[in-house]
């Protein structure tokens, strides 16, 4: 126990002062203020991005410079985003694999839509719309019906990439109709030296830290994750609320999907493909726990950036391109391990 | 004017009988023992009153009118709280999350309102005062002892003011001193108006606290007599089948 509020002495006279000591019981708590950051996933996480980011200041020269910096948040807000979602959907102990294809499939219907010469306010409103769309039926087979979310969201992985195919004729877009300007700029231009896309990131976590820890449905989720048979018993509309958060998880890429068209400037069908690895790596670096009920806002960002801070690293220390994937796996699997011994010391 | 009457429930599952014919009158602030061995019903009974089972047949009446609990919602939106063996709790959240778990109190700021963890807390607090249990409202359910846990499952019930508390061997599991402090709970319900079912395998709690003991053996009600004129020895008899019907 880290507080160290002496007890009432009173405490002996038993039921003379019972109110002093229910006072002094409500306001303790097992761990407060920093030590329950300590105890957090994203906090050793954030501690090895550090680490790495010293290291590689003496590793190379190029890593510490403001177009190197630049890069890497730009790199890892567009995977941020996506975990952000996902993260919603892991706490409830399930998993969309879907999001990769989702962004490609959202490429080109935004593409096709600007493309046929629609304003940005059209094509973001279709983008979101097919995000919504495919979260919806992922949300309704997974909660209605009760089917594996790993079999739902690999199926949608598959249908939405034909969909994508189907739809954009196997062709490219990069003219994206009046408003390509302000749309390229979005994705890809920056305020006060920062990307708009890390922007809307910031936001976004700062966002989903308040829905998580303030907004019922945060709570309701967490609940969720942590025993859904108790949640239902206490009236939580346990389907709806599950719906909702792979719908969420959607309109995160769907977002994501916006700003990394406007950045690369093209649209291909193929896009996003093998991304939702990437995502879910980020997401479970960042602290989420594939057994649900567990969930960090701060811990999307974080994942994302240790991530993207390997490829950049391995890049400029040299080693060969083909090593990032054997990293990236490591972390997750060395992240997966941390909690495991930090959950065995908690006891 | 009964608050709760179960007429001729029967249960079926396929060929096997769970519950027949069986009756009960519970009145306000009275507190019925639900006794019975293994397998004799009790579950089913209190499944069927906390809305997790329709009846086969028969009537439930809650205050004379006929009700029909199709989800454990229903029986709680009639003023009926269940405390559950398994005690169906969260384990990632705190103990105060977990009293308020699915009626959150909250703060309006315009349009958003937000969760009000200060009154949460403060109100739990109280609860678990009121119970003499310390139980911090601060603490992750995870860290918690099975008394503990307890308490954190009656304080829920007493969010709302339900007619009739449903307690599923609410001492099963936990230590000599809590069962003294939840037998002592038991006893401010019945004072304050609140009617009891207490499910439990140990004599000398029903003994302690109820009113009232109602015996199943084998689906049917063998026994229900006032505790005054009964002894736990005549239970005993009833319950495994010694003493036929009383």
């Amino acid at each position: 126990m880290t507080d160290t509020t002496p007890k009432p002495n009173n405490a002996a006279q038993a039921g003379t002062d019972h109110a002093a000591i229910d006072e002094d019981i409500t306001l303790r708590q097992e761990v407060s203020g920093f030590g329950a950051i300590l105890r957090t996933q994203p906090f050793w996480v954030f501690v090895a991005i550090l680490f790495i980011g010293l290291v590689m200041s003496f590793v190379s020269d190029a890593f510490m410079t403001e177009r190197n910096m630049f890069n890497i948040t730009r790199n890892m807000a567009f995977f941020g985003i996506m975990a952000l979602g996902m993260s919603a959907v892991i706490c409830t102990a399930g998993i969309d694999l879907s999001v990769g294809s989702l962004l490609g499939l959202c490429a080109i219907t935004l593409g096709l839509t600007m493309q046929a010469g629609f304003g940005i306010g059209a094509g973001f409103v279709v983008c979101m719309l097919t995000a919504a769309v495919v979260g919806l039926i992922n949300g309704i087979l997974i909660a209605y019906l009760k089917m594996a979310p790993f079999v739902v969201t690999l199926g949608m992985l598959a249908m939405a990439r034909s969909i994508a195919m189907v739809i954009s004729n196997n062709k490219m877009i990069y003219e994206f109709g009046p408003d390509m300007d302000l749309f390229e700029w979005i994705g890809g231009e920056s305020v006060l030296g920062i990307p708009n896309v890390v922007w809307v990131l910031a936001i976004l976590t700062g966002v989903f830290w308040w829905v998580w820890k303030f907004s019922t449905w945060g709570r309701w989720v967490v609940a969720i994750g942590g025993n859904a048979q108790a949640a239902k018993l206490a009236g939580i509309p346990v389907e709806r609320m599950i719906v909702s958060v792979y719908v969420v998880c959607s309109l995160c890429t769907g977002l994501a999907a916006f700003m990394f068209i406007g950045y690369t400037g093209s649209a291909t069908n193929g896009m996003g493909a093998t991304y939702e690895l990437n995502v879910i790596a980020a997401t479970v670096i960042g602290g989420a726990n594939l057994m649900g009920g567990v969930v960090y806002a701060f811990g999307a960002s974080i994942g994302a950036a240790l991530v993207e801070l390997i490829r950049n690293s391995l890049l400029l220390a040299g080693i060969p391109a083909l090593w990032q994937q054997f990293f990236v796996g490591l972390f997750l699997i060395l992240a997966v391990l941390l909690e495991q011994i930090r959950n065995r010391g908690g006891k | 004017m009964s608050l709760l009457e179960l007429d001729n429930i029967t249960k079926s599952f396929g060929a096997i009988h769970a519950l027949s014919k069986v009756s009960l009158t519970i009145q306000p602030g009275e507190a019925v023992g639900l006794m019975g061995d293994n397998g004799a019903g009790k579950s089913t009974l209190m499944k069927i009153i906390a809305g997790n089972f329709m009846p086969s047949s028969g009537e439930i009446r809650i205050e004379n009118k006929p009700v029909a609990f199709h989800k454990p919602i229903d029986a709680r939106n009639a003023g009926i709280e269940i405390v559950y063996q398994d005690l169906a709790l969260c384990d990632n959240l705190t103990a105060g999350a977990n009293v308020f778990l699915g009626r959150e109190l909250k703060r309006k700021f315009g349009p958003i309102s937000m969760l009000d963890y200060p009154a949460m807390y403060k109100r739990a607090g109280e609860l678990f005062a009121e119970l003499k249990s310390e139980t911090r409202p601060r603490d992750l359910v995870r860290q918690m002892s099975g008394g503990q846990r307890q308490a954190v499952a009656i304080a829920r019930t007493r969010l709302s003011d339900p007619k009739l508390v449903l307690m599923d061997e609410p001492t099963a599991a936990i230590s000599v001193r809590q069962v003294a402090e939840v037998l002592a709970l038991i006893k401010r319900l019945k004072e304050t108006g609140h009617a009891v079912v207490l499910v439990s395998h140990r004599m000398p709690d029903v003994f302690d606290v109820c009113d009232r003991v109602a015996v199943l053996r084998r689906g049917t009600k063998v026994a229900d007599k006032p505790i005054k004129e009964t002894s736990p020895e005549e239970v005993t008899g009833l319950i495994i089948g010694a003493i036929e019907a009383a």
